[in-house]
C-alpha cells in the first residue's frame, strides 16, 4: 500500500514536471524571432545604467521589427566581442581603442553619436584638496601626493581607458600603489565602492547623475577638455565575420544618428536629473566637441 | 537599515500591484530554473543510480568527480557554455547564445552533478539486503531500480530542492549566457545585479525578497510532497 501511494506521488510529480517543461518549450517557441531579426548590441554599462537604452531600444524595435539583444559590458569587452564577430553593432566610448579596432579592419562606418564628460568625484572632505582644480592632471598629482584612496574600474572599459590616459598625462604610474585600488566592476558599482570607502574615482557624468541620490560623493573636478567622453557607434565588419547581421547593425546605427533620436538624446534625463545626461553630436567632428 | 525597510515596502508594492515586468521576470526565472532542474533530474537520478548500483574499476574516481561537480563554479560553467555556443564556436550553428535556452543549458549543467551526487549517495545508503529481497521476490532488474528509487524518495526530493536552489539563485552563468536582456532573458538574479549597478537599491532588495519568496514556495511544495508519506 505504501509503495502504491508513493509511486502515485512520484508519477504525478513526473507528469507535472513534464507538462511544465512542454509548456515552457511552447512559450519559448512562440517568442522565438526569425533569426536575422536578432541584433546583438554590445555596449558600455553607462548607456544601460543611465536608462538611455531603456528609452531608445523599444522605439527602435517597434519601428523596425528587429529584436535587440543588449549586452551591457565595458567598452573593452564590447570591442573584444566585435573582434570575434560575436556582436553586430557596438555603442562604445573608448576612442583610442576604437581607432585601433577600426584600423585592424574589425569595424565599419564608425560614427559619432553623442558625448558627455568625465568627472572626478570624491568625498566631501576632499583629503587631497582637488576641489575646483581646472586640470585633471593636477588633480591626479595631488591625489597621488596625498596618498588618497583612488578607486579604478580596472576593467578596460572606456572609463578605465580614459583614466589610464589621464594618469599618463599626469606622469604618474599608479599601478601597485597602496592608495590605488581596482574594483573590476561596472561604473555604478565602482561609484558605490568609492562612496563606501570614501575614495576618489573617475566617472562618466551620466552614471554619476543617475546614481547621485544614494552616493554622497561630490563632483570635484570637471570641465577639463581632457575629460571629454565621446560615444561612437560602429558596425562589425561583415566581410570578416559573415554571420554578422549587417542590415540590422546598419539599421541600428542609422537610428542612433537620426535627427529624431538625437532630439530624444538631447532631452533625456532633464526631467529626472535637472540637466541632460548626454549631448547629441551626430554629423559633428570630434575636434569641435566641447566648444 | 532604512534601505532594507524601503526594499521590503517596495517588494510588497511590486507584488501587490502585479507589476508586469517583475511578474514576467519572476515567471521566467521559474520557467528556466524549473526546466533546468527537470533536465538535471532526468540525467542526474538515472546516472547517479546507475553508478550506485554497478561496480566497475575507477568507481571511486567517478564518484569523486561527481562530488567535485557539485561545487562547479557557475561562472566557469557560463564561460565554458559561452565559448561553446557563440556564433563562431563549435556549437554556434544552434544560435542560442543570449537566449533562455542557453540559460537552461548552463543551469542544467550546474544542477546535474548536484542531483547526481545526492541521488548516488541516497541509493548507496539503502541496505544492500533490500536489493536481494526485491530480486528474490521475483522482480526484474528494472523493477528493482524503480523500487529502490521510490525507497530513496526522501533524499531524492532533497536532491531536487538542492538542484533547484542552486540554479534559481545562480547569477554568474545566467548573466554570461543569457545577457540579461530586458523582457527576454532577464531573471530575478540578473535583474538584481543590474539594479544594484544602477543604484536602485530598493528595487534590488525587492527583487531579492521576491526571489526568496519564490524559492520558499517551491521548496514548501516539494517538502509537502516529501513529508506527506512520512507522516502516515
Amino acid at each position: 500500500m505504501k509503495i502504491f501511494r508513493s509511486s502515485k506521488v512520484i508519477e504525478t510529480l513526473m507528469i507535472a514536471a513534464l507538462l511544465f517543461a512542454l509548456g515552457t518549450a511552447n512559450v519559448f517557441a512562440a517568442k522565438q524571432e526569425p533569426k536575422q531579426k536578432n541584433i546583438i548590441l554590445a555596449t558600455t554599462t553607462s548607456t544601460q545604467d543611465t536608462g538611455l537604452l531603456d528609452v531608445l531600444i523599444p522605439l527602435f524595435e517597434k519601428e523596425t521589427g528587429y529584436f535587440v539583444k543588449t549586452i551591457a559590458v565595458g567598452s573593452g569587452q564590447a570591442m573584444a566581442m566585435g573582434q570575434k564577430g560575436e556582436a553586430d553593432v557596438l555603442l562604445v566610448h573608448s576612442p583610442d581603442a576604437e581607432k585601433k579596432f577600426m584600423d585592424e579592419g574589425n569595424g565599419l562606418n564608425r560614427r559619432l553619436v553623442m558625448h558627455n564628460d568625465f568627472i572626478i568625484v570624491g568625498p566631501g572632505s576632499d583629503p587631497a584638496k582637488i576641489k575646483a582644480m581646472k586640470s585633471s592632471a593636477d588633480a591626479l598629482k595631488s591625489i597621488a601626493k596625498a596618498n588618497a584612496l583612488f578607486m579604478s574600474r580596472g576593467d578596460n572599459s572606456g572609463t578605465n581607458a580614459k583614466e589610464k590616459t589621464l594618469w599618463k598625462r599626469a606622469q604618474i604610474n599608479p599601478e601597485g600603489q597602496k592608495w590605488y585600488q581596482q574594483t573590476g566592476l561596472g561604473m555604478g558599482q565602482t561609484l558605490n565602492v568609492a562612496a563606501e570607502k570614501k575614495g576618489y574615482t573617475l566617472a562618466d557624468r551620466g552614471t554619476y547623475l543617475a546614481l547621485k541620490k544614494n552616493l554622497g560623493l561630490d563632483i570635484l573636478v570637471e570641465g577639463d577638455a581632457a575629460l571629454l567622453n565621446i560615444y561612437h557607434v560602429m558596425e562589425v565588419n561583415v566581410a570578416k565575420w559573415p554571420k554578422v547581421n549587417i542590415s540590422g547593425a546598419k539599421a541600428f546605427a542609422d537610428f542612433m544618428v537620426s535627427k529624431r533620436i538625437q532630439a530624444i538624446i538631447k532631452t533625456f534625463g532633464t526631467d529626472k536629473y535637472g540637466s541632460p545626461l548626454f549631448f547629441p553630436d551626430a554629423g559633428k567632428k570630434v575636434e569641435d566637441l566641447g566648444k | 537599515m532604512e534601505l532594507i525597510v524601503q526594499g521590503i515596502i517596495k517588494a510588497f508594492e511590486l507584488i501587490i500591484s502585479f507589476d508586469p515586468e517583475v511578474l514576467g521576470i519572476t515567471w521566467l526565472s521559474l520557467k528556466i530554473s524549473g526546466t533546468a532542474t527537470f533536465i538535471s533530474l532526468l540525467i542526474g537520478v538515472s546516472t547517479g543510480t546507475a553508478v550506485a548500483l554497478t561496480n566497475f574499476r575507477g568507481k571511486k574516481l567517478v564518484i569523486s568527480l561527481i562530488n567535485t561537480g557539485m561545487g562547479l563554479p557557475p561562472v566557469v560553467v557560463g564561460l565554458f557554455v559561452t565559448i561553446m555556443i557563440w556564433r563562431n564556436g563549435p556549437l554556434g550553428f544552434l544560435e542560442i547564445l543570449y537566449t533562455p535556452y542557453a540559460m537552461i543549458v548552463a543551469q542544467a549543467i550546474i544542477a546535474t552533478p548536484i542531483v547526481m551526487g545526492i541521488s548516488l549517495a541516497a541509493i548507496q545508503n539503502l541496505s544492500p539486503n533490500l536489493r536481494l529481497q526485491i530480486l528474490s521476490l521475483g522482480a526484474g532488474s528494472l523493477q528493482m531500480v524503480w523500487v529502490l528509487i521510490k525507497e530513496a524518495k526522501l533524499p531524492l526530493l532533497a536532491a531536487v530542492m538542492a538542484g533547484f536552489g542552486g540554479v534559481i539563485s545562480e547569477v554568474g552563468a545566467s548573466i554570461m549566457v543569457g545577457g540579461n536582456i530586458k523582457g527576454y532573458s532577464r531573471v530575478l538574479t540578473t535583474a538584481t545585479v543590474m539594479e544594484t549597478g544602477k543604484g536602485n537599491f530598493d528595487i534590488a532588495i525587492a527583487l531579492g525578497i521576491i526571489l526568496l519568496i519564490l524559492a520558499f514556495l517551491v521548496n514548501f511544495l516539494l517538502t509537502q510532497i516529501q513529508q506527506r508519506q512520512q507522516a502516515r
